[in-house]
């Protein structure tokens, strides 16, 4: 068992990668990668860092990490395919199964 | 030896932090401690200190500086009281929970409503809880050794909490008193440079001030709680080697003529050296009362409490301060002491002296007159009183 420190420092630096708040999810953001435009909105707004930029010139896709995505759904509210009627929606919120 | 100058209480803790070599000082000024970012702007304008001084928007920031300043390794210090102390409350419980060995002079002042600037104890009294080490200064040269020991006692590696000097605010933050400054070689000798446990450090980055779930929290206070009982070890230490390479002593609490006294006053802070005067005073018309003073209010000095309430019949306990609804926290404080002691004194809590009235040997009268009644009645039939209280300007009062 490992023993706490004086003081509740944390002497490793990036520990907060191993607490995966993926678990916390109830809905979770799906990506249909053919319909993404590229543009990032949903990286720029993603309050968890959890999403992996797209790159245009590759014409990659964006992609979500469940690990660490809470399912907040900004994504899909920010996500510029989705919000352009003549656009396929690239984004969608869909319940998590167990 | 040091070099005897006449000087108010701010300056005696603003050359502490000066001969402490403090590294930053973040403040904002306030009465009555206003005076000491003050002496510490002058030191550095004249070359005399090497420190920063951080002159922030609010108590709350200069806390929050403090905190920064400390988790980087720096020895700290700073002066507030009052509304200042209470606007810095938020900050004061991360400083403990962080162990962060933060110093802070408090010139005790009365608490608003109504806006009142003289001395009482309900400003540090309402921190007792903060997890700050809490030392009272009687007079000047008091209010000068206790900081300087205070680092000490701090940034022992078995403690690692703040502290605050309490001094009364105008009786001493404002009262020109002989005082010994020792040397700077002397108090390097005894104080060497702070060694912090970890470090905020760009080369070896480090969490501080992380999140503690229901698994680790209770862990975390329990260190605190240990560390505040290493504390009443390692503060007789530091009182004994303070003694012998500065020649004044000082003890967790310190008796006067308690050995065969049937009523014993409990002061804190400037009123002592008054109840000593009342003691001899009494003691001329054959009244036998003695007076203990706690200089250590957090941790709290169970035993020296326990061994002083043995002599007595009468513990008298003067409360600058009050907890509405219970008693002064002195007195609550006593009381809790000495609840599973076989034989203890009757207890009676005076509460005196709030927001800057004086305190004079006429209410030592009164204290004692009570005392008798309650000695000769052998019970306590009301415990808490409130002394020189101006019942004409109370409706309904005579």
């Amino acid at each position: 068992m490992e023993k706490i420190t004086i003081g509740a420092v944390i002497t490793t630096p990036g520990s907060s990668l191993n607490y995966k708040t993926g678990s916390w999810r109830t809905m979770k953001p799906v990506l249909t990668p053919e319909n993404c435009i590229f543009c990032n909105m949903c990286w720029q707004f993603c309050p968890d860092s959890a999403i992996e930029p797209a790159d245009p010139r590759e014409k990659k896709p964006i992609r979500i990490d469940y690990d660490y995505c809470k399912g907040c759904g900004i994504c899909v509210q920010e996500c510029l395919a989705n919000k352009n009627p003549n656009l396929k929606d690239a984004l969608e919120m869909v319940p998590e199964e167990k | 030896m040091g070099v005897k100058q006449v000087v108010k209480g701010n300056f005696a803790t603003a050359v502490a932090a000066k001969l402490a070599r403090v590294d930053v000082v973040p403040a904002y000024p306030i009465t009555p401690s206003t005076l000491f970012p003050e002496q510490i702007s002058q030191y550095i304008a004249n070359g005399e200190m090497d420190a920063e001084l951080l002159l922030t928007e609010s108590e709350h920031s200069a806390m929050s500086a403090a905190i920064g300043a400390s988790a980087a390794g720096a020895r700290v210090a700073t002066a507030t009281a009052s509304q200042g102390l209470k606007l810095m409350s938020e900050m004061l419980f991360i400083a403990s929970g962080m162990r962060l060995p933060i110093v802070a002079a408090i010139g005790n002042r009365a608490l608003s409503a109504p806006i009142n600037i003289w001395c009482d104890h309900s400003d540090t009294m309402a921190e007792r809880d903060s997890g700050w080490m809490q030392f009272y200064a009687e007079n000047n040269q008091a209010a000068l050794d206790l900081m300087l020991m205070a680092f000490k006692i701090a940034e022992d590696h078995r403690v690692l909490l703040p502290a605050m000097v309490g001094l009364d605010a105008f009786v001493l933050t404002h009262t020109m008193e002989g005082v010994d400054v020792p040397l700077q070689e002397e108090v390097d000798e005894f104080l060497p440079q702070y060694k912090p446990l970890y470090t905020l450090d760009v080369k070896n980055p480090m969490t501080f001030g992380s999140f503690g779930t229901p698994a680790h929290y209770m862990e975390f206070k329990y260190q605190q709680w240990e560390a505040m009982n290493n504390a009443r070890k390692v503060i007789d230490e530091v009182f004994k080697e303070f003694e012998e390479k500065f020649g004044r002593k000082y003890e967790q609490v310190s008796e006067y003529r308690t050995d065969d006294a049937d009523i014993i006053f409990i002061t804190m802070g400037s009123v002592s050296g008054t109840a000593r005067a009342a003691v001899d005073r009494l003691r001329e018309k054959g009244i036998k009362v003695g007076a203990a003073k706690i200089v250590v209010f957090r941790p709290f000095p169970h035993e020296r409490i326990r061994e002083i309430a043995k002599k007595a019949k009468v513990l008298a306990i003067l409360d600058r301060a009050v907890s509405f609804g219970m008693s002064g926290p002195v007195f609550a404080d006593i009381s809790g002491s000495l609840i599973n002691e076989e034989k203890r004194p009757m207890l009676l809590d005076f509460i005196i002296g709030l927001g800057g009235r004086d305190i004079t040997f006429r209410d030592f009268d009164e204290m004692t007159e009570i005392s008798m009644k309650t000695l000769e009645a052998g019970k306590v039939e009301e415990p808490v009183h409130w002394i020189n209280l101006r019942k004409e300007l109370l409706e309904g009062g005579a």
